[in-house]
């Protein structure tokens, strides 16, 4: 399933020498790296590693202490390059963000009307057709609060993909989720992705998941980058901190699993 | 220890005021951002004001009616119990309608405001607007500024119309008041000028209330507090500061006026 981006393509996104600290604490500490274009990129971490402080800093929603991110060769530090990066990028945040007070439709209809391109029927046609490939067609009127889980993080993907993005931004897309519907939600941004041709840039702590859908990995530890490369460079490494990393994951995933298995018994 | 307080208390004051000088700088200039002007206005205009007209209008009355009565035993000490419909009019009309109004709508409307934009900064609604591209500032308070504008003179005028009724219910209906009298006294001591400081002082007021409540609600995660506690912390601060706010305006603009 991994999607393989032309190796020979020029990054969509450039992060050099990111730094990032809150009070004492140094959460991102010299972070470099880029993202080619068409790419699916998963980026790993424990709790607290800073990943999305990584991805804020990225957005521009938090200020770095230093270093810099270049979307298309221009640098973010120019506001029309930022500008230019929230035309075409979105995100999908870890908790939603959804607008409760409007209904599925009008969460939907919002980023088309905030970039003004088309007319009104344009984008009817469109919420309208992104809302039937998510299955939320008949939710339109509803508002976020009467949906489920798995509904809302549906129309929080479907609100980021109505614009039809270069680069989308996933924020720990499946916390919260029950193990069904994490792999539902990773075959959706696979699945998207392929018919979309985006770039995608990933948080999350599902490795085994992470590898199937990814064409690459950053492991972020402690703020730096511990690893960058392919997905199967990284599940076929045998640098024992990748491997003490992946095998810990899985082993407590084994062992909540079996927990739970026991308790439904 | 007092004096470094002193000047850190002073020093935040400042920085704060700054805070919220550029926010409605920014609501107003990027008012146009995310598009819908004109709906987001006409929303804003029954949220702030349609919804307020109860509440308005019942505290109008009672206003009216106690000023009627108080007036009624006042003015007869001094034998001069022709003038309630000028004690009455100029009242409601230079001072009453106007503070009153504007603290009737900051507790219901500016309140539900602040609380508005207090969760939706809590639960990420504001990031992911600016991660559209739209400016948060100008998409969430610049059609509530605008709104304002209209609603407020609109709901004082209705409060001093109620509230000379009233006047006019307790000192002539239920006290011995002649009628003519009332309303004679009403229309000649209610000049232009006076609807003008009503006016301006409407306009003024809702300026402030919108701007402080919604700059409140927006910056709820710096209140220290964080999630459902710096909602409950924003909106407390909104009706404070604003009613501090609306009682200082008054005394600045009716010395500048009168």
């Amino acid at each position: 399933m991994n999607p393989s981006p032309n190796p020979v393509a020029a990054p969509i996104l450039e992060i050099s020498h990111l730094k990032k600290s809150f009070g004492p604490r140094e959460v991102l500490r010299d972070v470099s790296f880029s993202v080619p274009a068409g790419a699916i990129l998963s980026i790993l971490g424990r709790s607290g590693t800073g990943k999305s402080v990584l991805l804020k800093c990225i957005v521009g929603l938090l200020k770095s202490d230093a270093g810099d991110v270049s979307y298309k060769g221009s640098s973010l530090a120019n506001p029309s390059a930022l500008s230019a990066l929230r035309q075409t990028a979105s995100y999908v945040f870890q908790q939603n963000a959804l607008f409760d007070s409007s209904t599925v439709y009008e969460n939907v209809l919002l980023p088309l009307q905030a970039r003004r391109r088309g007319t009104r029927a344009e984008w009817d046609m469109r919420v309208r057709s992104i809302l039937g490939r998510l299955e939320l067609a008949d939710a339109a009127q509803r508002y976020p609060s009467e949906l489920s889980g798995g509904m809302q993080k549906r129309l929080a993907v479907a609100r980021a993909l109505v614009t039809d993005p270069e680069l989308v931004f996933f924020d720990e897309p499946t916390a919260g989720l029950d193990p069904l519907r994490r792999n539902a939600v990773f075959e959706m941004i696979a699945k998207l992705q392929q018919e979309s041709k985006f770039t995608a840039i990933v948080v999350t702590h599902d490795v085994q998941e992470a590898l199937v859908v990814s064409s690459r990995i950053l492991w972020l530890d402690a703020g730096d980058v511990r690893f960058e490369g392919t997905s199967a460079d990284f599940s076929e490494s045998r640098d024992p901190d990748i491997c003490a990393f992946r095998d810990n994951i899985e082993a407590l995933r084994e062992a909540v699993r079996s927990m739970q298995t026991n308790a439904a018994h | 220890m007092v004096v470094a307080q002193l000047g850190k208390l002073t020093l935040n004051t400042v920085s704060a005021t700054g805070r919220w000088a550029l926010f409605c700088g920014r609501s107003l200039a990027c008012i146009r951002s995310g598009g819908e002007l004109g709906a987001r206005i006409v929303r804003s205009v029954f949220e702030l004001g349609v919804r307020c007209v109860p509440v308005i209008a019942i505290v109008s009355a009672f206003a009216g009616l106690v000023l009627g009565l108080q007036g009624h035993y006042v003015l007869a000490r001094f034998g001069a119990s022709g003038m309630l419909g000028t004690l009455v009019s100029l009242s409601l009309c230079r001072e009453l309608g106007p503070v009153l109004a504007a603290l009737m709508i900051a507790g219901q409307a500016g309140t539900a405001l602040a609380a508005e934009l207090g969760i939706q900064r809590s639960t990420e609604q504001i990031d992911a607007i600016e991660l559209m591209d739209v400016s948060p500032e100008g998409f969430l308070a610049g059609a509530r500024l605008v709104a304002s504008l209209l609603v407020f003179p609109a709901l004082t005028s209705l409060f001093v119309l109620i509230g000379v009724t009233g006047g006019w219910l307790s000192g002539c209906i239920l006290m011995p008041q002649d009628s003519d009298a009332y309303w004679s006294a009403v229309h000649e001591a209610l000049k232009s000028r006076d609807v003008f400081e009503c006016l301006i002082k409407a306009l003024v007021f809702g300026l402030l209330t919108t701007s402080l409540c919604a700059y409140q609600g927006f910056n709820a995660h710096r209140s220290g507090e964080a999630g459902a506690r710096a909602v409950g912390v924003a909106t407390v601060r909104a009706i404070v500061l604003s009613s501090i706010a609306i009682l200082a305006a008054d005394y600045l603009i009716t010395a500048a006026l009168l």
